[in-house]
This record gives structure tokens, sequence and C-alpha cells, in this order.
């Protein structure tokens, strides 16, 4: 399957921060595509008259109460970290 | 050519909840780190975030406190980002269907000086919508570390319109806005602890022009002075940059308050880059008029209207006023008061003028304020001050005798431990002065000479035997009049 007209394959690896081979450039241009081909075929239903929604189901105000309960210890919430000091997670210099 | 400047903000003010925004572990400043969060907040795997409705009814109260129109129906998006601050890559807010929309804030420009009320005016808003907050980023040489504690706290966001002026303008508005969050209960505010931290849309334009300039965003305004230097300075950095012919480039700059000086930060990414969608794990809100009525019934009145009602009702001059509304529970403690005295205007003045001093010099709060001395007993104070009681020059160690009394004692008691009680309204003053006029027969020849500052030649003597105690009127009254009886 060709690459597909509105996709921007270097905009999207750059917003997921990924550096793609020209190989993988290739690959996923053409696998994205066919995603954003099948997601199109929803265009073809008639939707007017219905209103836009985002969610299926009428359902509104899913909620709780204000009730602190108790979370993560530190060391449970620290388990994934690649890097971890003083309590806090590491990662590479950041400066905005 | 005459440039003008417009400028919008941004302000970002914690919602003050118990749990987070969207799961119900606690909010909290400076517990230890990463000791706040759980899989919601941590965006692992499978966890679904559930509303905080305390952070719902929240910002409607914001929204009714400032005219806003609140949403019938409103839906959560996601706002896709990486930055390590934020756990999950993205963060819930609200894109397209913000919960208030509209309203404003009314502001007080600064006055001729500072006794003087200055110009009242009304800064449109845009919205005000909620999302949560992130983490916060430490800054080491060569590596950064993440605390998550603050990420998922409820957070608001209020937008004005581009319908500022000046820094000064900015500078009132976050004031006044402060103020209302405040009252309302809505947030502290404490730019300390970043409960409000604000960013500014600045552009300049030909004066008069319609159309807007290209616009500077300036962020990390961490101090409402920083705010008013910040903007201040970007203005005059504008200015600059158009009358000596060149563009200004569209923008993210953060200003240093330590230094005054501004630098640009990485280019602003697009909007469209943020990719929002509805939140699929949250379901809409609807809010019906039975929810509104319920929040308008808890929105007290605003700063601003009780400071024109304290004007009518009780006579205060501005200078009380503006002192008493900006606190809530100093307001309501004064207002309690003022009702129970024949003379609110003495009692704003002991409230402005002394107890607050107090409370400062023993950084003492509002509840002990209330202990120490309550408001019957601050009526009690100005009426006892009335009726001659208490000596004038006393007020102040009366004051002083009030508030360093604990356990507490009465207004009366007060008095009588600091010996602070009139002693010369009876038969003792008379009898000090006619033997201060006795002792001093060359001041009393030079007062029947015409020479009217002889009198302060009987005034020590009498002092001296009143200890301190007599009222310098009282005495001086009497000393006329005796002298007058002797001819």
């Amino acid at each position: 399957m060709s690459a597909h007209a509105d996709l921007d394959i270097d905009h999207v690896a750059r917003l997921a921060r990924l550096a793609l081979t020209p190989e993988e450039r290739a690959r996923f241009a053409s696998q994205l595509g066919g995603v954003l081909d099948h997601v199109a075929q929803l265009s073809e239903v008639d939707v007017s008259g219905i209103e836009p929604t985002a969610h299926a189901f009428p359902v509104f105000n899913v909620w709780a109460e204000d009730k602190p309960a108790p979370g993560l210890p530190v060391e449970a919430a620290l388990r994934n970290a690649p890097a971890q000091r003083d309590h806090m997670v590491v990662v590479p210099k950041v400066v905005e | 050519m005459n440039y003008e400047a417009v400028i919008g903000l941004e302000v970002h003010v914690q919602v003050k909840t118990r749990s987070k925004m969207f799961s119900r572990v606690p909010v909290a400043f400076g517990a230890p780190e990463n000791t706040l969060t759980d899989p919601v907040v941590l965006g692992l795997p499978g966890a679904l975030p559930v509303m905080n409705l305390a952070a719902l009814d929240a910002v409607i109260k914001a929204g009714l406190m400032l005219g806003c129109e609140i949403a019938p129906v409103c839906k959560w998006d996601r706002k896709n980002y990486f930055y390590p601050d934020s756990p999950k890559n993205y963060q819930i807010s609200q894109y397209d269907q913000p919960l208030c929309r509209g309203g404003s804030v009314e502001i007080e420009l600064p006055g001729p000086s500072r006794n003087v009320m200055g110009e009242h005016r009304r800064v449109p808003l845009t919205r005000i919508h909620l999302e949560e907050d992130v983490g916060k980023l430490n800054h080491g040489a060569n590596e950064s570390l993440v605390d998550f504690n603050r990420a998922g706290t409820p957070l608001m966001e209020i937008v004005s319109e581009p319908a500022l002026r000046s820094a000064e303008e900015a500078f009132a508005f976050l004031t006044a806005l402060r103020a209302v969050m405040v009252c309302g209960g809505i947030s502290d505010c404490d730019m300390e602890k970043g409960q409000l931290r604000c960013d500014a849309n600045i552009s300049v334009r030909p004066e008069g022009s319609p159309r807007l300039g290209t616009k500077v965003e300036l962020k990390n305004l961490n101090s409402i002075s920083f705010v008013r230097d910040g903007i201040a300075h970007e203005i005059r950095r504008q200015l600059a940059v158009v009358q000596s012919g060149g563009v200004i480039v569209q923008e993210t700059r953060d200003y240093d308050g330590q230094t005054g000086a501004s630098q640009s930060l990485r280019t602003k990414e697009q909007e469209h880059d943020y990719r929002y969608f509805p939140d699929p794990d949250l379901m809409p809100v609807a809010v019906d008029a039975a929810w509104k009525e319920r929040i308008r019934s808890q929105c007290p009145e605003l700063p601003f209207e009780r400071q024109r009602r304290f004007f009518s009702e009780y006579g205060l001059p501005y200078t009380i006023t503006s002192v008493l509304v900006v606190d809530r529970e100093l307001s309501e403690y004064f207002e309690e008061a003022a009702r129970l005295s024949a003379d609110p205007l003495a009692v704003g003045n002991w409230v402005v003028n002394q107890f607050l001093r107090e409370l400062g010099e023993g950084k003492l709060s509002f509840a002990e304020l209330r202990r120490r001395v309550p408001p019957a007993a601050a009526a009690e104070l100005v009426a006892e001050i009335a009726k001659g009681t208490v000596l004038t020059t006393a007020v102040a160690g009366l004051s002083a005798a009030l508030f360093q009394a604990d356990p507490p004692v009465g207004v009366r008691q007060a008095i009588e431990k600091a010996g602070l009680a009139q002693r010369s309204s009876g038969e003792d003053l008379e009898r000090w002065c006619r033997e201060a006029i006795a002792g001093n027969p060359k001041a009393l020849a030079d007062f029947k000479a015409g020479r009217d500052s002889a009198i302060n030649g009987f005034k020590g003597p009498v002092m001296r035997a009143a200890k301190g105690k007599a009222d310098p009127k009282a005495v001086d009254e009497m000393l006329r009049r005796l002298l007058k009886e002797a001819g």
C-alpha cells in the first residue's frame, strides 16, 4: 500500500520523539497510511442529523466524593523508573 | 508613532481539594518526594480516572462568582505531549468545551495615592476550564529529578481576554482575582507554593489599531510583583524593537524575577501538535439548574461588593475597608463586632490599626483573634473607651494586654490588670492639681500674667503624682478650671 496523502510521517515521528531510519520511515508510512485508510471508511457513513458526541452512551457525571485514600508507597511508585535518586525519577537534564 | 500594549493573562489556580482531580490520593504541599502518587496519577496501564466532585463544585463556584456562563455539558480531552513532568504523556484538560465561559473580574486601578480609591473596571474573561497539574522537575547539573507529588492536583485555568493595557492593570487583575478565589474558599492562591501561576501574552500595536500585534508569551511569573515587573519589561523590550523598525517574533520568553531580564525559550509548539481528543476514560459532565443553585447558595459576597457595603452601612473610610475586605475572615470578624457597637468606625480602626498589628507581631491566626478578643469584646472595648474609662494614651498597651493574656481575659479585666484604668476622674486628680498649683507660685504668677504656656509647669508634678496614669486632656481641663477659680 502506498503512503497516505494526509500523512506527514516525519512530523508524526518528531511528535513521538522517534528517530527513524529511511527503511523504518517507508515501512511505518505504509503501515500508518493503511490504518488511516481503514479508519477513513467511517467517513462513508451518513451522519447528517446525528449530534457529535464524545461517548457512545448517554452517561454523565461519574464522580467520587473528595475523600482521600492512601496511594502507593514511594518504593512501589518508583519501581518502573529506569533510574532513581533521592526518591525521585532521574531523567536526562531538561531545560525548556 | 504612539504604541499601546495589549495583554492577556492565563492564570493557573490550584483548586483546594483534599484529594486529586481524578483519583483519591491526597493533595499536599511539601510531602516527601513521590509519596502522593497512585496508578492513576502515574498513568499505569489499566488505571481509570474518576472525577473529584469537589473540584467541579469549586470551578462552578468560581464561574458563578465571576459571572461566567456555566456549560450545560462539557467533556474531558487529552492534550498530548512529551515532557518528564507529565507521567502519562498527556494531560487531561478541557479543550473545546470548558466548564465556564465569559464572565469578568472587577479590578481596582492604582489611585492617586495609597489612601485614595482608584478607578474600578471590569476585565472580561474568555473561559475557565479544569485540568490536572503536572509534577515538579528539580534540575541538577547533569540530570533532572522528577517528583510526581503535584501531578494530578486539580488545576483551574482562567483565561482573560486580551483586554489589559499595562503592567499595573495586570497586577490589579491578579490581585482582584486572587481575592475572589480566597474569599470563595476555592484556592489559597499561595504563590510560594505554586498555587497561583501566571503566563502573560503581550503584544504592542499602533495606538487605536484594531489588529493585534504579534504576541510574545511570558512564562514563569511566579509572584504578583514579578508579573508586573515582567510585563513592564517585556512592553519596553517590544517598544524598543518596533520603534527602531524591527519586527516582533512570536516566541515564549522566560522572565527571571531576580535579575529582571527575560530570555527566549524553545519555539512554541503549534496548537495542533497537542492532538487533543476526547478522553475515552471519562464521561462528560452535565450541570443542571439544581446543581448551579446549590453552588450559588454557597457563593459569598465578593470583596468589592463588601467594600461598597462597608462604605454605606458603616461609614468606613477607604483606608480601613481596603484592609478589611481583602480578607473574608477579618471582614466577618469586623462586622460581628460592628453590629454590637454604637461606633463601627471605631471598631474598624481598632481592628485595622491595633488588632492586625498584634496578630502580625505575635504571628497569631484569626482563630486566635476570635479566641482572645471575641467580637463582643471588641465592641465592649470601644464602648469602654467612649465612656472614658481608659486613658486615650493607653490604647496600644490595652491592645497588647488583651492579646498577650492567655488564657484570654475580658476587657474590664485587661484594663485592670494592665493598670490602664483612668485614675484621674475622681478626687485624686483635683487634689494633685491643687498641690501642683500650690507648689509652683512662679508658674501661677506667669499664668495669671497671661502666659498660657505656664500651665505646663503644673502638669509634670500632676503626672508624677498620677504615676503616668492621668489623661493629659483631663489634667489640662482640671488645671484650667482650678486656675480660673483661683482667678
